[in-house]
């Protein structure tokens, strides 16, 4: 189970950005729970400050931008194996 | 090239009278789209190779710690060259004061972002003319670090809401989201795709608007219009921009039709800035971390600095 988190306002490519994820987990089976963490203490405290930002596990995987689905998807996959290059 | 095109596609396989208004608007139209487009192109790629290499993150520690001049100067290049959507604004500003940037600085950066990008250059460029393009960036510099240098001089911190300066942001290392080669160019790809689908439909709509003027204006109009210049016009010009609030492609092909009409150079340069820079919405984002009179200052220092590049420009050329 991976939990993610979508940092940022209630932005449209905050929304586009939860969407997305949403999306492409829910077409690979990925089990996720999501967050949105709208709040701007917990958004820094993170180091982020461009907006959409997104958390893995608590580890911060992407940053001022909508993530495209390749993206996406290469968060999960890397942290299902971190040893091995070849499965990603 | 695109001239060579238009003409094959309008004069010679279409068999358009080269003398016919409708003719020379759908020449134009075409001609000034494929450029556009094909500029655009170019330089969102190009600028997305930049942006693989430098985030907002890295942008705060180039200038953490610099004096006070430079740092005004890359807070304005860096503010130009990142554009950010305006709802990391807060993010931003919080970051900025954390890393004990002067709040003058922050607001340069704030400022220069939305106004001078490459999207407004591009389209300058393929409408207007590069002169135009090379004013409008130069304005927009000098507006931003008039803006920026003031909002210090008037102490603005005073203004910042308290909670701000006890965020404390975490140190982990910027996150570089693309570092080899494959990586910078599908990120630069991406932008690509991305920006083209959003602004795309409003360049051809821009276009069209301009492409009909360029067809049909009459000359007589734009001379008539052109002796109403006067004192005031630069000020209401800044004022009825304040409002209105657009990105930089809904704003182009007004400009253009504004300098079709025969209005000077100054104020529709100060008409443009003001649209750009100035904005509602923004305005209300930004509350979050600075209390109204900050704000207010914010506009009516960046009101008067637009308007007074806007009579400079008039009064030089």
């Amino acid at each position: 189970m991976f939990v993610v988190k979508v940092l940022g306002s209630a932005c449209a490519k905050c929304k586009t950005t939860q969407q997305l994820i949403e999306e492409v987990t829910r077409v690979n089976a990925i089990p996720i729970t999501l967050e949105k963490i709208t709040d701007i203490a917990q958004i820094m405290a993170y180091g982020v400050m461009t907006t959409p930002a997104v958390v893995v596990n608590e580890k911060l995987a992407h940053v001022g931008s909508v993530p495209d689905k390749k993206t996406i998807l290469s968060w999960f996959k890397a942290s299902c194996c971190p040893a091995d290059n070849h499965c990603c | 090239m695109f001239t060579w095109l238009a003409d094959n596609l309008v004069f010679s396989w279409l068999q358009w009278p080269r003398n016919d208004p409708f003719a020379h608007s759908v020449h134009f139209f075409v001609m000034d789209t494929l450029k556009i487009f094909f500029m655009l192109c170019g330089v969102i790629y190009l600028m997305g190779w930049f942006r693989s290499f430098i985030t907002a993150e890295q942008v705060r520690n180039y200038i953490q710690g610099k004096s006070k001049w430079v740092g005004h100067l890359l807070a304005i290049i860096l503010g130009a060259l990142t554009p950010f959507c305006s709802c990391s604004s807060v993010p931003l500003f919080i970051g900025f004061v954390e890393a004990g940037i002067p709040l003058g600085v922050t607001f340069s950066f704030l400022i220069a972002s939305p106004m001078i990008n490459e999207i407004a250059v591009v389209m300058l460029l393929g409408i207007v003319g590069w002169k135009v393009t090379v004013l409008y960036v130069l304005s927009g510099f000098i507006v931003a670090l008039v803006g920026g240098v003031l909002m210090e001089k008037f102490k603005a911190e005073r203004w910042v809401e308290a909670y701000v300066w006890q965020i404390r942001m975490a140190k982990t290392p910027p996150l570089n989201l693309a570092h080899t080669l494959p990586a910078r160019h599908d990120y630069a790809l991406n932008e690509v795709k991305t920006i083209v689908q959003r602004v795309g439909l409003w360049i051809i709509i821009g276009v069209a608007v301009g492409a009909t003027f360029h067809g049909y204006f009459p000359q007589e109009w734009a001379e008539s219009l052109a002796n109403q210049d006067n004192f005031w016009v630069v000020p209401s010009a800044v004022l009825l921009g304040v409002p209105i609030y657009a990105n930089a492609v809904g704003v182009i092909p007004l400009a253009e039709a504004l300098l079709l009409k025969g209005v000077s150079m100054g104020t529709t340069l100060a008409f443009m800035m003001s649209i750009a820079a100035i904005s509602l919405p923004e305005l209300l984002i930004l509350r979050k971390v600075i209390q109204w009179p900050a704000l207010v200052l914010f506009v009516i220092i960046l009101s008067v600095s637009i308007t007074l590049v806007g009579w400079l420009f008039n009064f030089i050329l």
